[in-house]
């Protein structure tokens, strides 16, 4: 079928990132899905030898924003019960992993969408502008103000799991 | 000529790799001046190996059927009118699946598998750490040796790379599969770091110590990992560096445990 090898070329990158935007593996191949069926129905208005993964990226955030604006269907399910296939490797990993999936949990959607296209998909700037339909200089602040918050959760100086000092 | 002022998202750049080599150097100097934002630009490199080490397993794991079949659904056009444009996207696509660098190789892990990984994620937490990138400095060494010693229970000391460019800066315990691992980290001039990890196999796993394997290469996100067993220790070298040079010092590494 027309183009197929391309897009399937893209499936598991688009994984990926499903996986990290939503917390939840089955969650995310629902949302690969929904993008894929997208794609091949909208296959006409992809202008040949622009960007594919760009454009199928932009397909799957729109998707997402979508049924974000819609809460009851969105849930994010941070641990505790992700699927076999992506289980970690061990138990050391699992607690720092776990960390990070927590504090990716506590950033909004839009920060999680800026530093997952950029530090984990390697996006360009432009292309992240690309993808999420916004300016690049949006682009900057919000990865500005997603890494500057991630890196507070990380350190546990936010969110509600830490501990005060008792004297 | 007047130096360029430095704004954030060149910053930001320079964490993500994305900055060209004349303007990477100037950056790269002036923060050895402002550790501030050197501390902040080695957060975000680490973000972003952490992210990697989080996700990428996600790549390897098998597509389920029922996203093939949605790629594979026919749409409602004509074939022929795209037949041509899409033949070259196709080939495009192909070739692009194969030449990407970072597409992990569907490939049997080695059985310590697992060792690469584990110090590259340490390596990945522990080094972009400013104030407590150890817990003991390489100021008392002689008690630094004394004590991973005493906790891995084998004879330890941590190897010098002066010879190449990095200070030890200390070391630190970190829990492991089979017990204590410790953990040595280096810095060179420029601030850049690698630790060596070091896991004692013959606590758990009961292994003979007669074992020795060639260097191996990992690469976990960003981080570059060259690992090999000796003995009854599994030793992993990480660091953002290329991967010749960290070659190299693993090489300087294993002559000074082998002396």
């Amino acid at each position: 079928m027309i183009g197929r090898d391309a897009i399937v070329a893209e499936i598991p990158r688009l994984r990926r990132y499903a996986q990290a935007l939503t917390g939840d593996a089955a969650r995310a191949d629902d949302l690969v899905q929904d993008a894929l069926e997208r794609a091949m129905v909208k296959w006409l208005l992809w202008r040949s030898g622009s960007d594919l993964r760009a454009w199928l990226f932009a397909i799957m955030h729109n998707l997402f924003v979508n049924q974000v604006r819609a809460p009851q269907l969105v849930e994010f399910r941070a641990d505790d019960d992700l699927p076999e296939q992506f289980a970690r490797a061990t138990q050391s990993d699992g607690l720092a992993l776990r960390d990070l999936e927590r504090a990716m949990a506590e950033l909004s959607v839009e920060q999680r969408e800026v530093i997952l296209l950029i530090g984990l998909e390697e996006m360009s700037y432009a292309e992240t502008a690309r993808v999420l339909g916004v300016p690049q200089g949006t682009v900057m602040s919000r990865l500005s103000r997603a890494r500057i918050r991630l890196s507070k959760l990380l350190e546990g100086q936010v969110g509600g799991a830490s501990l005060k000092v008792v004297k | 000529m007047k130096p360029q002022p430095i704004v954030e998202d060149e910053l930001h750049s320079l964490a993500d790799g994305r900055l060209a080599a004349p303007r990477r150097s100037e950056l790269e100097a002036w923060l050895t001046e402002h550790p501030q934002e050197a501390e902040q630009v080695q957060a975000w490199r680490g973000q972003n190996a952490l992210l990697h080490l989080a996700y990428d397993r996600v790549l390897e794991a098998p597509l389920p059927t029922r996203l093939l079949d949605a790629a594979r659904r026919p749409g409602r056009y004509s074939t022929r009118r795209f037949a041509a444009a899409v033949a070259w996207l196709t080939l495009g696509g192909i070739m692009g699946f194969f030449m990407r660098g970072e597409y992990p190789r569907p490939a049997s892990p080695p059985p310590q598998a697992l060792l690469p990984q584990q110090a590259a994620l340490a390596h990945a937490v522990y080094s972009p750490e400013v104030r407590h990138p150890v817990e003991v400095g390489a100021e008392q060494e002689a008690h630094l040796a004394a004590w991973l010693s005493k906790r891995l229970g084998a004879a330890l000391k941590p190897p010098h790379l002066e010879e190449a460019g990095y200070a030890l800066l200390g070391g630190r315990l970190l829990p492991g599969e089979g017990g204590a691992v410790a953990q040595f980290m280096y810095q060179d001039a420029r601030g850049s770091r690698l630790t060596l990890y070091v896991r004692n196999d013959t606590v758990a796993t009961n292994t003979p110590t007669t074992r020795e394997t060639a260097f191996r290469f990992a690469r976990e996100g960003k981080i570059s990992v060259f690992y090999w067993l000796d003995g009854r220790f599994g030793y992993a070298l990480s660091g953002e560096t290329e991967k010749p040079e960290l070659l190299r010092i693993a090489n300087i590494v294993y002559r000074q445990l082998n002396p």
